[in-house]
């Protein structure tokens, strides 16, 4: 079972990235070109955070913090230094990346649960503060603009490409890391907590080591996601950015590798078409998310998979 | 910095603090008793001033009864957020994530209701009749409606106190806290108990959403603001702990007003930082007793 299932999500993954390999190829518009990279970083940001919540247990409501400190790593080069700093903007926002979440990750994992949560979202805030009032170096709510990688990273379908090669590979990195042994460790510290220090191990060492994991990949996201929309706003830290990966995330199917990236694309999807046709946006998405936890608390993924296996089971029993 | 400087934000400080306590009060119950922590107790707080606005501009009460009105219609509304929704996702497992969620989400429907119903446009409401003036004490000028608010508060603790403490619902309520399987087996209505609990904190945020109405302009979107502020508070004095939240608040009402008044820009940023040392130095909150640490 274990077996066939990973064979159907790898499918799923081979046939996604061929998908998305093909975008520019067909006669797609630059508008869906970028609905697709759109769709490629928020999937990676999702699947990113759901390492440290599907698989960890650990619920942090301060993911924006990393995905703008991306984004913010390259505007600010961008903007102060020039154009030709826009990749060693991404390496900086790396490194930040790391010593903020392993200074901020040993304040939050002393607590644990609902604290862990509370105090990342308050760390997001703090976050989304400073840029939002520090107006002469971040260019506060007016945000960045005009931001475009340089040489052939200019080319719009040449960045598609840089930025679908980065996210199947930190994908396929992170998909690797939950197959792991340590993966199995993360799982034991969601399901069982008590019993990790019986396999030699420590709860919050692995808590910090995913915490930090999974804050690069969400930064790396933010770094593409400046170079997509080519302008970057202090939005992009705020509590609602966490939220709507959380989102993400719980649609697609917390239980599931890829059920985020679903989820991901699904969100990105129905923005397009509901976001444009109404201003009441977070109403409709506050409705979804009721709607989610209240009645299929397994998501998109999750249920489909349930349901698969109660029809195969039906099915083995008319048979027999 | 003179010295009627120093009392008049201090006064500014008390304010701040009592309107904090009343909401921080009430995250603290629900999360002591029900276990939840309700991340949407700053829309109560934001339902609160509105009905406020619109008993006082609508039905033309008094301002006091439009406050009372604010706090009923607040309290109520979190029933109905408890009973309709919350109640039915107690005891699922891993619980706590998707309670934070189902709270999330009412912030988001809340905001864009209190949108849809009173548009986007900032709302006033005058100081009652009586308050709008100031007391001359010593040559210090201080704002009679800063008083009031400061002497509510004081008596709103000594209530919840007397509650809590000295009478059978305010035991009930903080027996459940500590084991609902005993509570439940002695014959005591639980979910009725959190559903009443979830209420009176609900109101205790309305109630201070509608005192700090004439203060600070009413608008949607306030909810979230109140929400981190007060989660500093109880980060400061202790989840669960009601002196804790008292505690907290002072500090935390009266480190803002001083930097509100030395730093503005800033000042926000220094909230913040009083939660980073408390965490770095006794993160189970200053007020709470130290605890075994796991490993």
């Amino acid at each position: 079972m274990e077996y066939r299932k990973s064979i159907g999500s790898t499918a799923f993954a081979v046939i996604a990235a061929l998908g998305f390999a093909v975008v520019p190829l067909a006669h797609t518009s630059g508008y869906q070109i970028m609905l697709a990279s759109h769709i490629l970083v928020w999937g990676l940001f999702a699947v990113s955070f759901n390492m440290l919540w599907g698989v960890t247990g650990m619920l942090s409501f301060g993911q924006a913090l990393y995905y703008g400190l991306g984004a913010y790593s390259v505007g600010l080069f961008v903007k102060h230094v020039g154009a030709g700093w826009f990749v060693p903007g991404m390496l900086v926002g790396l490194v930040l990346s790391v010593v903020i979440s392993l200074l901020i990750g040993l304040l939050v994992i002393r607590v644990g649960g609902v604290f862990f949560t509370v105090l990342t979202l308050a760390f997001g805030q703090l976050a989304w503060q400073i840029t939002f009032r520090w107006y002469h170096f971040t260019g506060g709510d007016d945000g960045i603009q005009g931001i475009i990688a340089p040489g052939i990273l200019s080319d719009r379908i040449v960045y598609y490409y840089f930025t679908l090669a980065i996210v199947l590979v930190s994908i396929w990195l992170l998909r690797r890391l939950s197959q792991s042994p340590m993966g199995v460790l993360l799982r034991c510290v969601r399901q069982n907590p008590a019993r990790v220090p019986f396999l030699g191990q420590s709860v919050r060492m692995s808590q910090l080591r995913i915490y930090v994991v999974s804050c690069f990949f969400a930064t790396l996201a933010g770094t593409l996601m400046a170079g997509v929309d080519n302008s970057i706003h202090t939005d992009m830290l705020y509590w609602t950015t966490s939220g709507e990966v959380i989102l993400m995330s719980v649609l697609g199917g917390i239980g599931q590798f890829f059920g985020p990236f679903v989820g991901a694309g699904a969100i990105i999807v129905i923005q397009d078409i509901v976001g444009a046709r109404t201003e009441y946006w977070p109403l409709f998405i506050g409705i979804l998310m009721m709607v989610i936890v209240l009645l299929f608390p397994r998501g998109v993924v999750g249920e489909f998979q349930a349901l698969r296996t109660k029809l195969a089971s039906d099915m083995g029993h008319a048979g027999g | 910095m003179d010295f009627s400087f120093i009392i008049i934000q201090f006064i500014s400080g008390l304010t701040m603090a009592t309107l904090l306590f009343l909401v921080a009060s009430g995250l603290t119950l629900i999360f002591g008793v029900g276990n939840v922590f309700n991340f949407a107790h700053g829309s109560f707080y934001m339902l609160g001033a509105y009905f406020a606005y619109e008993a006082v501009s609508s039905l033309h009460t008094n301002f006091w009864v439009g406050i009372l009105i604010a706090a009923g219609g607040a309290g109520l509304a979190g029933i109905l957020a408890e009973s309709l929704f919350l109640k039915r996702i107690y005891g699922r497992s891993e619980e706590g994530g998707f309670q934070l969620l189902l709270t999330y989400s009412f912030i988001l429907v809340i905001d864009d209701l209190v949108k849809i119903i009173w548009g986007t446009e900032y709302k006033s409401l005058l100081r009652p009749a009586g308050f709008h003036g100031s007391l001359e004490i010593m040559g210090l000028t201080l704002p009679l409606y800063n008083i009031a608010i400061i002497a509510i508060g004081l008596i709103v603790v000594v209530i919840a106190w007397f509650t809590l403490t000295h009478t059978r619902p305010g035991r009930v309520a903080r027996a459940t806290a500590l084991d609902r399987e005993t509570m439940a087996a002695m014959g005591v209505n639980v979910p009725l108990t959190m559903t009443l609990v979830f209420g009176i904190a609900t109101a205790l945020g309305g109630f201070a959403g509608a005192l700090a109405a004439p203060l600070r302009s009413v608008t949607p979107g306030a909810g979230i603001e109140v929400i981190i502020d007060s989660l500093i508070v109880v980060v400061v004095g202790g989840m669960g702990n009601f002196w804790g939240a008292w505690l907290g608040a002072l500090i935390l009402g009266e480190v803002m007003a001083f930097a509100v008044a030395i730093i503005p820009e800033w000042a926000s940023v220094v909230s913040y930082l009083v939660m980073v040392l408390v965490l770095i130095f006794k993160p189970e909150g200053l007020f709470s007793p130290r605890q075994l640490r796991t490993v």
